[in-house]
């Protein structure tokens, strides 16, 4: 993609933070090696926003635990207990991580 | 055990005893859901009483054993109960559900065995190369990662001294 920004897939900062385990307000359910997860992933690591990572069953019909937070077995699913938002489907998390934390000099994401 | 030929003895070794402050780490840790990463230091900020069980890799009868006879006794029912072994995530959910433990213990991965060296309890598996796991050992840390007791194999295989465990409960 011309223009796109090369991004490791592995950045360091937000992982590390994660990992620290400080109480992070975002909690991402991911489920590994799924590419809208990584996508979700990416942007939180854009505005180096501290996460947890909750990883669950690739059986979609044992993820009771996402059906139960967001309505849906779906992931990604993110909760954002810094504005009380829980919301699936990456397309959609990635408009309101933009609109929420994006730049603002950008006038938010359209 | 009882048997009627001596079981291979396993050299001492130097690992957290009484009073000492039982190492940190984090790791996945398992549970009937999801997996996240978490410290040993939260769990026991978290809890009057961690009992930290190191076992062999999920499927080997010694993991089966030892789960069945926890769950039998309801630990859970008096302190925090973890396992550590070096299988994955995705084995510790079916060891979960195959012991009907779920939702009142939780295991924490660690393929590369880098908790089991900090405790200075790794050991070789002889005929599985490339491939090391814990020594199997009960640790019973208070609040502060405080050791009150320990048990580690002599020998192996070896099982834990239940009713000493329960009884620092």
């Amino acid at each position: 993609m011309k223009g796109a920004r090369q991004r490791s897939p592995y950045p360091p900062f937000a992982r590390i933070a994660a990992q620290s385990m400080s109480e992070s307000d975002i909690t991402l359910y991911r489920l590994q090696a799924c590419p809208f997860c990584e996508r979700v992933v990416r942007t939180l690591d854009e505005y180096d926003l501290d996460y947890r990572s909750r990883f669950v069953e690739p059986m979609h019909s044992d993820r009771d635990v996402v059906k139960r937070l967001s309505g849906k077995r779906t992931v990604p699913a993110i909760v954002d207990e810094n504005t009380g938002v829980t919301m699936s489907e990456s397309a959609n998390i990635v408009a309101y991580l933009e609109r929420t934390y994006g730049d603002t000099t950008e006038g938010g994401a359209a | 055990m009882d048997l009627d030929f001596d079981v291979v003895d396993l050299d001492p070794v130097d690992h957290p005893e009484e009073g000492d402050t039982a190492p940190d780490f984090t790791r996945p840790l398992v549970n009937d859901e999801f997996w996240e990463d978490e410290s040993l230091a939260s769990l026991c900020a978290d809890s009057e009483r961690v009992v930290l069980v190191f076992h062999a890799m999920d499927g080997a009868f010694p993991a089966t054993y030892v789960w069945n006879e926890i769950r039998d006794r309801a630990w859970h029912e008096q302190a925090t109960v973890v396992g550590v072994s070096i299988s994955t995530p995705y084995e510790h959910k079916q060891l979960l559900e195959e012991r009907e433990i779920e939702g009142d213990y939780r295991l924490f991965s660690d393929p590369a065995n880098g908790v089991a060296r900090e405790y200075g309890i790794d050991m070789d598996l002889d005929g599985m190369t490339g491939i090391e796991e814990p020594r199997p050992s009960v640790f019973v840390l208070d609040s502060d990662r405080t050791v009150e007791y320990v048990w580690v194999a002599a020998e192996w295989p070896d099982f834990p001294d239940y009713d000493e465990v329960q009884a620092q409960l």
